[in-house]
């Protein structure tokens, strides 16, 4: 206790030099707690992302391009058990214009179970029906930035647009769906199967999505699509399956490599700060030896100097730990403000780094203080 | 008042220290009885091997060989820690430069021996100003060093001393950064120190500091003569330099 006051004492003494002391663990344990909580705060809206597409739907991609799998091979694949709903889809980038206002957007030919197989819904007017397939109705529906890039704040539906130099009428607007991996869900047009297959000069379908009747079955039906996609195609490299779990564990590996590497390298900050300590600490101690001196002749014992300076260094380093973490909060919070990133605080990294920091000053502490409890007291006395 | 029981029992003391790549014996053969209730001075130039003697007396340092008894306990083979709780409890030092703590008050710097002793921070605080007025400085108490006179100083630190009550103080040149006025006042606390019955050895280099002692020992090139003060008498009378031993 008494130890302690005198530690505080003597860090007081020299506010400067003991805030430059702590500054290296500061930005550690600040850094350390931003980069944490941003690295954790991506991760989890990855996953919502994710997560909201449905954890029941499959993804059926056909990668090769020597291979042709057409509607009627989506046909065999709808017999499959345990399939709720289907959804072919061609794509293809396209210009849209309406007036003088044009925009290239990415263009989806598909059929009216989409709507339901990828879980959106309409801001106005209506999805793709099955007639209009049957039709190839030059009619289209705006994803929500793409209705805004062309027609401002008014209402599309019932408007003319022209696709790729055509006038395609607009029957329905989707409700945002915000960005996902860097994708904008919300710039494009969906037209139906028949006429994007037109638009896109392929009969061939690119992606199938499948939605399953139960979640648990979702194994299940991947591995009997993959059976049948084999007997349709008969080459297993060109096609792939793949359930949003895959692609949510893909993602969050990512993410989870990243955070470890931004943690990392803050971690790095924290060990120079430990060592600013050892730094400043010998330099106390030599600047000292006259009192370490006085200390020993009037009986301290070596037990007593070095837990004096291991207390010194440990206040230090636990201030600039509890300091650290408040700023790390703070900028995070400001971070956050300032770009709308998402992040996530973690307690435990908050308590990890801070325990750290006291860990750090003990450490770069015990050199500086053994080396002050080993001074000669004749010798210290002497020292001017 | 001197009462025949000795504090402080020295026989064939050596001590050999390592200068400059040469053996310095800087303590010869030393023998010397301190009786309780003493006030003896020891004098002697610089390079006398007088402050080596004093680092002994004050457990700062162990002899290579001989014998020392300080309050009945050979001291001369303890380990450090052991001698750190010796000078803790037997041992008042009071330097030439007063060797106080500046960032810590007087009352502070009265209370560091009580601390290493691990009594309680009230007690201490009563102890510490107890020994603040014995040299009569209780209303300088919250005062640092710096904001003291020299004088002020040296009392401040003989009180911290005195603050553990401790059966011997040991005065390096008490006096030596002092004008002739402060001295004197100096010297009246450790007579009456004295008086009251504490045991005080006095290593000094003046001879008029060191005739306040009631005995004077003489120590030169490492050896101690007893009739220190008749010695000096005689030298500074003009007569031969005569070494009895």
């Amino acid at each position: 206790m008494q130890t302690l006051k005198m530690a505080l004492k003597s860090i007081k003494a020299n506010k400067i030099r003991s805030f430059l002391t702590m500054l290296g663990i500061i930005i550690g344990v600040s850094s350390v707690i931003v980069m944490v909580a941003i690295g954790q705060g991506s991760t989890k809206e990855v996953q919502d992302q994710i997560g909201s597409l449905g954890t029941n739907v499959l993804t059926l991609t056909v990668t090769g391009s020597d291979v042709t799998f057409k509607e009627e091979d989506v046909e065999q694949i709808q017999d499959v058990d345990g399939i709720e709903a289907i959804a072919a889809t061609v794509s293809g980038r396209v210009t849209v214009k309406n007036g003088i206002n044009n925009t290239q957007v990415s263009m989806i030919g598909t059929t009216s179970s989409y709507l339901d197989v990828r879980d959106l819904q309409l801001q106005s007017g209506r999805f793709i029906a099955d007639l209009d397939h049957d039709n190839h109705s030059k009619i289209a529906v705006l994803g929500s930035d793409t209705a805004q890039t062309l027609f401002g704040l008014g209402d599309p539906v019932g408007e003319y647009v022209k696709v790729n130099g055509t006038s395609y009428k607009v029957v329905g607007v989707l409700q945002s769906v915000g960005s996902s991996l860097g994708t904008s869900g919300d710039n494009m047009i969906i037209v139906p199967l028949s006429t994007g297959q037109r638009l896109a000069s392929t009969t061939n379908i690119g992606t199938t999505y499948v939605k399953v009747e139960n979640e648990d079955m979702i194994n299940f039906v991947s591995n009997l699509i993959e059976r049948t996609m084999y007997s349709i195609v008969g080459d297993a490299d060109s096609y792939s399956v793949s359930s949003q779990k895959d692609l949510m564990e893909t993602a969050s590996s990512v993410n989870e490599t990243m955070t470890l590497l931004l943690g990392g390298s803050a971690a790095i900050s924290l060990i120079v700060g430990g060592i600013g300590i050892m730094n400043i600490m010998l330099v106390s101690v030599s600047e000292r030896t006259k009192e370490i001196g006085i200390r020993k002749a009037i009986g301290a014992k070596r037990g007593n100097i070095l837990l004096q300076f291991l207390i010194e260094s440990m206040v230090l380093s636990s201030f600039g730990g509890m300091i650290g973490v408040g700023i790390g909060i703070i900028s995070a919070q400001v971070f956050t403000l300032l770009t709308g990133t998402a992040i996530t605080y973690s307690v435990p990294v908050m308590l990890l780094s801070f325990g750290f920091s006291l860990l750090v000053g003990i450490l770069f502490g015990v050199f500086p203080a053994n080396k002050a409890s080993k001074l000669d007291p004749i010798q210290a006395l002497r020292y001017e | 008042m001197t009462i025949h029981e000795p504090i402080i029992q020295i026989k064939n003391m050596k001590k050999a220290y390592e200068l400059g790549g040469e053996m310095v014996l800087a303590l010869q053969s030393v023998s010397l009885d301190i009786q309780k209730g003493d006030f003896i001075s020891i004098i002697g130039p610089s390079g006398s091997g007088k402050s080596t003697f004093m680092n002994m007396i004050g457990c700062l340092d162990r002899p290579d060989s001989g014998e020392f008894l300080l309050d009945s306990e050979e001291v001369g083979k303890m380990k450090s820690s052991k001698l750190a709780t010796i000078r803790n409890e037997k041992i008042g030092f009071i330097f030439q430069n007063f060797n106080l703590i500046p960032k810590l008050t007087a009352v502070e710097n009265v209370e560091l021996p009580l601390i290493y002793r691990g009594i309680k921070a009230t007690e201490r605080r009563e102890i510490a100003l107890e020994a603040l007025k014995k040299v009569g400085l209780v209303d300088r108490a919250k005062h640092l060093p710096p904001q003291l006179s020299g004088g002020q100083q040296q009392r401040v630190a003989i009180a911290r001393a005195l603050a553990g009550n401790p059966p011997i103080l040991l005065a390096d040149e008490p006096t030596g950064a002092l004008d002739s006025k402060t001295s004197k006042e100096v010297l009246e606390i450790m007579k009456s120190l004295n008086e009251q019955g504490h045991t005080i050895i006095l290593i000094t280099h003046d001879l008029d500091v060191a005739k306040k002692a009631k005995r004077v020992v003489r120590i030169h090139d490492g050896q101690l003569y007893e009739n220190g003060g008749e010695w000096f008498a005689d030298t500074q009378n003009g007569t031969e330099k005569h070494q009895s031993k």
